[in-house]
């Protein structure tokens, strides 16, 4: 019980605890009139706003159009296309997020709105292949040991497919969730604000403590959040 | 929430416009003009490549270096093993632009920064493949030849590193094709290469030079993607006919 | 029980039917066992009757009415269904596996879970260790016991089974097959069962069916197909050692009552009492069992030599293998071999004593059958 409570919201705390008491004692200890002037709670708390809402929404999008897509896919009637999409799919993860922001950004200009759309389509990527793979993974003779006892075809996909590509749908999330963080810290390039702001002002003023504000409180966050769902994956799986 | 479900409206919305917007490059020859551009200028083009993969190719040995001996420690270090592979995913967890961030207060801008930022990132892949192929050979194998008499030192550069390879390989491939990515947003702290052109082109609003480096990149990174793994199967299939002889 | 009426399945792209004009009639309580060299379309023609493959053509019966009309989910709930890769869902602990079909057919939880725990102790499994274990954490054996056990959870009087003991060792596998046929004494499925093993197929059936190339060769009793195979094609799978092959045939307990051999010992019996019986035996050992008639072990002439006492109890060794009463004398005869004597004693269930039978039991039961 003490443990879980630690895992769960001890380690969290200290890590945000950790990045606050940055914050703080940059704000309240500025070296210089500039700093004083480009770090200061409001910004902060902005960009933070803004990056939580990069994530959030092209997440939540992204999640459920790649595991909607994956099991359409995975069906038998649209299997052959799902390997064609197989491959497409792993040619989309080479390409590097910045190229895929800067082509974004040619084709639908600047903005949050453009870095929010990059960040989802990206992000469908290996939760889509995840999913994908994960159902076509499992075993031939499970599938048809229940389609023997009687299951009907939605049954099967909820009661046993899902569940047993579980724990991958859930890897693909966490690598989804990881580019997304590194990817939303671009975001600021075409526009798309988020902590990617701090630093890139920090660099322009030549001033380390806003570039070290910034790189610390994303760091963190994408810390926090591997750390989180890394510990979730550990608990979902009993059975293997 | 409301906020949200705005947010996501928005970028919706702003796709449709994209593609009409695409539409209308169309009608611009926004191709034409990109072209154009590239073989106006095909000799920078050529030379940030260049830079581009130099860049990546220094790194790249240098990271391999590193992260294979560590791997190679921590497999006779079990208890080393889950710490060190621990702060490895932490560092590869980290934002790019936040690492590169980091490494200007202490190496500047320039490309010492981008290098260093670099093999830090490729360090998990390399070292947990490392790890995980000379762990996970089977142990008869090491067993024979301790029987045989050979030295530890033999047994490691003779038996468990040739076996390992391919899935070293394996390792080497996944941080070519992340560096390649991330070299190109280290062009920001001044480490050169093909992101030039995207964030000059971004902030001149010159669409053809950023969707040169943009290609240009994604180029690179799918073309050494295939090269690496054309490697990694050439060396598992070497190493399946020597056993089966 | 289950009729098949010309029975055809032509695979798309391929041009020779895997299952050609197929009659075939199994009884209420029979084992039918498919059998042939793999590819002669056993399996595809048990498929076909719980429609996990649709016919190109003819009829299947299942107790008079035409399954293919009927809707194939109803149809698969009322037949049990066994692959030899098992398929158990590794995400569902053990209960939850079994209880599959009672709970596809929604029936209410205390009934579930009775019967869940009542199938379990049939076959062997019990329920208070490993209702909650993963499928992970079993033997070979173990997941072969919980297949068998979710097939037949629900009752369904009919059950299809596709090498269900195909992938565990030699000596499971024996055991194995001879508690499903106890279970099958008392349960009385209908049941059509597909093996590549002739030897398991002559053990475990009523009736056996040859297959070749998508064709019926002979559907016989496993008696009839020893001693009148079809054709050539027959008598090469049955083997030239059909003789032998019989004593898959006969149970332990079938030839035990023919047998009269003087009881066992009780351990109190006198040393002089001892001798006398020993003389009289046929295998020159008399066997020692205790008061619940639970067997201790054997006596040879040496014994008495060797050792000194007063009654049998101090001279007695124990055996190092028995068999029981449902094994057949195949059984019995590997034992003996294994054990290097001319006689194995029989104990039941419970390890209570049944009999002996020796090698020359089994030579009179192989003589008077050629």
């Amino acid at each position: 019980m003490l443990r879980t409570l630690w895992v769960w919201i001890g380690i969290p705390l200290i890590m945000i605890g950790i990045a606050a008491a940055i914050v703080i004692y940059s704000v309240n200890n500025p070296p210089d009139s500039i700093v004083a002037r480009m770090l200061t709670y409001e910004r902060v708390f902005r960009v933070i706003r803004e990056h939580m809402g990069l994530l959030l929404v092209s997440m939540t999008g992204a999640t459920i159009v790649g595991v909607a897509g994956g099991i359409m896919l995975s069906r038998p009637s649209l299997y052959r296309i799902g390997r064609v999409m197989e491959t497409i799919v792993n040619i989309g993860q080479t390409v590097p997020s910045l190229a895929v922001l800067a082509l974004f950004y040619t084709i639908l200009g600047l903005g949050f709105r453009v870095a929010v759309f990059a960040l989802f389509l990206y992000s469908i990527l290996p939760i889509l292949r995840n999913t994908f793979a994960g159902i076509d993974g499992v075993e031939h003779s499970i599938i048809e040991a229940a389609r023997g006892m009687g299951m009907r075809p939605l049954r099967i996909l909820t009661r046993i497919e899902l569940p047993i590509a579980f724990p991958i749908i859930v890897a693909g999330l966490r690598t989804a969730i990881v580019i997304n963080v590194g990817a939303a810290t671009l975001a600021t390039f075409i526009g798309g604000g988020g902590l990617g702001d701090l630093i890139v002002t920090g660099l322009s003023v030549h001033r380390d403590m806003i570039i070290v504000n910034g790189a610390v409180i994303a760091a963190i966050t994408a810390i926090l959040l591997d750390y989180l769902i890394g510990k979730a994956e550990e608990r979902v799986v009993r059975w293997s | 929430m409301d906020q949200l479900l705005g947010m996501a409206f928005d970028a919706f919305r702003a796709a449709g416009n994209g593609i009409e917007s695409i539409a209308q490059a169309g009608d611009r020859g926004i191709i034409a003009h990109t072209i154009d551009y590239i073989s106006r200028r095909s000799d920078l083009i050529l030379e940030l490549m260049l830079e581009h993969l130099w860049l990546v190719i220094l790194t790249l040995i240098i990271a391999v270096t590193i992260s294979v001996t560590i791997g190679i420690i921590i497999s006779y270090y079990e208890s080393l093993a889950q710490t060190v592979l621990g702060i490895c995913q932490v560092l590869m967890v980290i934002p790019s632009m936040a690492m590169l961030a980091f490494m200007v207060p202490l190496f500047g801008i320039g490309f010492t920064t981008g290098v260093v930022a670099l093999v830090l990132y490729s360090l998990l892949p390399v070292v947990r493949n490392t790890y995980t192929g000379i762990r996970e050979l089977d142990p008869a194998i090491v067993e024979a030849a301790k029987g045989m008499g050979m030295t530890e030192r033999r047994i490691l550069f003779k038996i468990k590193i040739p076996l390992a390879r391919p899935v070293i390989m394996a390792g080497v491939r996944t941080a070519a094709v992340m560096m390649i990515g991330i070299a190109a947003i280290a062009a920001y702290v001044g480490a050169g290469g093909l992101g030039e052109l995207i964030f000059s082109g971004i902030s001149r609003g010159h669409q053809p030079m950023i969707i040169a480096g943009a290609i240009g990149v994604s180029i690179i990174a799918i073309a050494f993607d295939y090269l690496l793994y054309y490697g990694e199967k050439r060396f598992s299939v070497e190493g399946s006919t020597r056993e089966g002889n | 029980m289950i009729k098949l009426e010309g029975l055809t399945k032509v695979f798309k792209g391929h041009n020779i039917p895997a299952v050609k004009d197929l009659n075939l009639e199994v009884n209420e309580g029979d084992v039918c066992v498919l059998v042939g060299p793999s590819g002669c379309g056993k399996t595809t023609t048990m498929k076909m009757i719980n429609r996990l493959y649709e016919p190109t053509g003819g009829k299947i019966y299942i107790r008079g009415e035409d399954a293919l009309q009927m809707d194939p989910i109803k149809l698969r709930l009322d037949i049990g269904y066994v692959i030899q890769e098992i398929g158990l869902f590794p995400h569902m602990t053990i209960y939850e596996n079994i209880a599959t079909v009672p709970n596809e057919k929604q029936w209410p939880k205390d009934q579930v879970k009775e019967k869940v725990d009542n199938v379990m102790s049939l076959v062997g499994l019990d329920p208070e260790i490993f209702k909650n274990r993963y499928p992970s954490a079993l033997s070979g054996g173990q997941r072969q016991r919980v297949g068998v056990a979710r097939a037949m959870v629900s009752d369904p009087p009919i059950m299809l089974m596709d090498e269900p003991f195909g992938a565990v060792d030699p000596i499971t596998r024996a055991r194995l097959q001879n508690e499903f046929l106890r279970i099958q004494e008392r349960v009385d499925k209908t049941i059509v069962f597909v093996t590549h093993d002739i030897d398991e197929a002559i053990k475990m059936s009523d009736t056996i069916a040859v297959m070749r190339e998508g064709e019926l060769v002979q559907h016989a009793t496993p008696s009839d197909l020893l001693s009148a195979p079809a054709d050539e094609f027959v008598s090469n799978l049955v083997g030239r050692n059909r003789s032998i092959k019989r004593l898959h045939l006969i149970r332990v307990s079938e030839i035990l009552e023919e047998v009269d051999r003087a009881p066992a010992l009780k351990e109190d019996t006198k040393e002089e009492e001892v001798k006398k019986r020993l003389d009289e035996s046929d295998i020159r050992t008399v066997i020692v069992v205790d008061r619940d008639n639970k067997l201790k072990g054997v006596i040879g002439v040496n014994d008495l030599k060797r050792k000194t006492g007063e009654v049998a109890g101090d001279y007695f060794q124990e055996v190092s293998d028995t068999v029981t009463d449902d094994a057949t004398l195949n059984d019995a005869l590997s034992v003996m071999l294994e054990i290097g004597e001319g006689y194995v004693a029989v104990v039941n269930e419970d390890e209570k004593y049944q009999g002996t039978i020796t090698l020359g039991d089994l030579l009179n039961v192989v003589r008077e059958d050629s």
